[in-house]
């Protein structure tokens, strides 16, 4: 069966505070969201992530490893989390990127893997 | 290819295309298979005639052409079997046919189109490389042919749809129908994509000619097709009503010195009665059912401006109902756009231009005939700085020399 990337993306700067009516209205949204895809048997794996301030890259060059402070990609938009999902094609994926759009309240992108 | 050959080409080289990527699951594949068959007969036909049933015939070949290169050439037909083939709804997910028994598969089915004309017009792509497919792959036009009618490169063209067929590929995308749920926004897009082909056609969006009737054409005869296809959904039958009425004023649209004609200038007598009467026809069956939709109430607006035998005699305030039908079924600020043009003429210029102060100018601020439109009521309210101010801005966004001209004048007239 296809896996899927769904990501969740929003600017760097959303908030961390997740003591907030509406933070916790859509922490449970989320996690209704995930219960039902594990029903659904379309789980695989997900989780949130720390800013992306909290990121290092690491590079490896000539058996060299080195590290860098911060996230790679230097840009406003970030991915704040990710669910990866089985699903048996486009259309079922998306209609799950659908439901985490509304559950989740930010932007998501759809990727299939390879293979 | 001419002659005989080359309108079993237009009738069927969509329809073969559709039925050979749902029997091989490859879009690629089909494509070459079906250009094979077409070249053979091209080789066949002038010795043994054409075929009592050129379609099928056609279909076979390719078919069995295609069978040929999978068993001759096994690393294509590992590529070909491995993960990177169209989902088909009636094989298992992981299904790989078993190239004996294609044959059970070969039957042109009239779904097959339309499979095609989703997964070409899948919102997942953009609407420029919905465009190209459906032109390629449905209309069976040439990359240069499709990259000519757009004004692009042909590398461009190329590159564009080979990566809206490779993201289809790598995204597992699936060669069906949509289902009665997803039926609405799907149809809504495969028509959207549809019109956009006429609306380029209508009025090339730049170069020279202010119409580019083959696409225009392409776009008919795919409606058509659409509308046969699926005669229980109303829309389809707007959106070809809606073609044929605003093709009927092609002849209207553009003097013999290519000077483009505004509607309320135009020579209504060169409007295309026989045109005119099926639009009719088609907008009074589809309102019956009584599921308006956005195709079929701007063929109603169509059919409004067709029964007028004078601009002055235009029923204004039915085309105002119909806008405001039309806004509140799908907002957007192109709707309101014209709702606004069409209150000017029933009230007055003040009148049109209240209604388009409603609308969020950030939404129209790169929009040709908004600026246009707004240019002729400010001209016709007789607020004449603004309105050379909305004309430079209108022609600033025009990239076709003949409505440029147009707009030129009109400004220098003020």
């Amino acid at each position: 069966m296809p896996q899927y990337l769904i990501s969740v993306w929003h600017d760097d700067t959303y908030e961390t505070d997740f003591s907030t009516p509406d933070a916790q209205r859509r922490a449970a949204q989320v996690a209704a969201f995930n219960e039902e895809l594990m029903q659904a048997g379309a789980w695989v794996f997900a989780a949130g992530l720390q800013p992306a301030s909290s990121a290092t890259v690491v590079r490896s060059s000539g058996g060299e490893v080195s590290m860098t402070d911060g996230p790679y990609a230097e840009t406003k938009e970030q991915m704040g989390g990710f669910w990866v999902i089985e699903a048996p094609d486009l259309d079922a994926a998306l209609a799950w990127a659908g439901k985490a759009a509304a559950a989740s309240g930010e932007t998501i992108e759809v990727r299939p893997a390879q293979g | 290819m001419t002659g005989p050959l080359d309108e079993v080409f237009r009738r069927e080289a969509g329809r073969c295309t559709a039925t050979l990527i749902r029997v091989l699951g490859d879009i690629d594949l089909a494509e070459d298979a079906v250009a094979e068959a077409f070249a053979i007969a091209a080789e066949q036909w002038p010795k043994t005639g054409t075929p009592p049933n050129p379609g099928g015939w056609i279909t076979t070949t390719a078919r069995n052409r295609a069978i040929d290169w999978l068993r001759r050439d096994s690393t294509r037909s590992e590529r070909h079997l491995a993960a990177h083939r169209l989902r088909i709804d009636s094989m298992e997910p992981d299904h790989n046919p078993e190239l004996d028994r294609l044959d059970d598969f070969v039957d042109v089915v009239a779904d097959d189109q339309l499979r095609l004309m989703f997964l070409c017009a899948h919102p997942a792509l953009a609407a420029d490389a919905q465009v190209g497919l459906i032109l390629r792959l449905l209309a069976g036009l040439s990359m240069g042919e499709i990259a000519t009618a757009f004004l692009v490169p042909e590398a461009t063209m190329a590159q564009r749809i080979v990566r809206a067929k490779r993201k289809l590929h790598d995204n597992h995308a699936s060669y069906r129908v949509p289902g009665a749920g997803e039926l609405p926004d799907r149809l809504h897009a495969v028509l959207s994509a549809i019109y956009l082909i006429y609306t380029e056609g209508h009025t090339a969006t730049s170069g020279q000619t202010l119409t580019r009737t083959d696409l225009s054409t392409e776009a008919i005869r795919l409606g058509r097709t659409l509308a046969e296809l699926m005669p229980g959904e109303p829309e389809a039958i707007g959106l070809l009503a809606l073609m044929l009425l605003s093709e009927s004023r092609r002849a209207a649209r553009v003097t013999a010195d290519g000077t483009m004609v505004r509607l309320t200038d135009q020579d209504r007598t060169r409007w295309d009665r026989t045109l005119i009467s099926e639009g009719h026809e088609l907008v009074r069956a589809c309102l019956r059912r009584n599921q308006p939709g956005p195709f079929q109430i701007q063929a109603a607006i169509a059919a409004v401006h067709a029964d007028a035998p004078t601009a002055e005699t235009t029923d204004w305030s039915q085309i105002i109902a119909l806008y405001d039908q039309l806004c509140a079924l799908r907002p957007s600020p192109v709707a309101a756009l014209n709702r606004s043009v069409a209150i000017a003429e029933l009230h007055g210029p003040a009148e049109g231009l209240g209604a388009l102060a409603e609308i969020d100018p950030a939404a129209l601020q790169n929009y040709q005939p908004y600026h246009a439109a707004r240019a002729d009521l400010l001209a016709r309210a007789g607020r004449r700085d603004e309105a050379v101010a909305a004309y430079d801005r209108a022609i600033e966004l025009t990239t076709n020399t003949i409505e440029r001209d147009f707009l030129a004048r009109q400004r220098a007239a003020l």
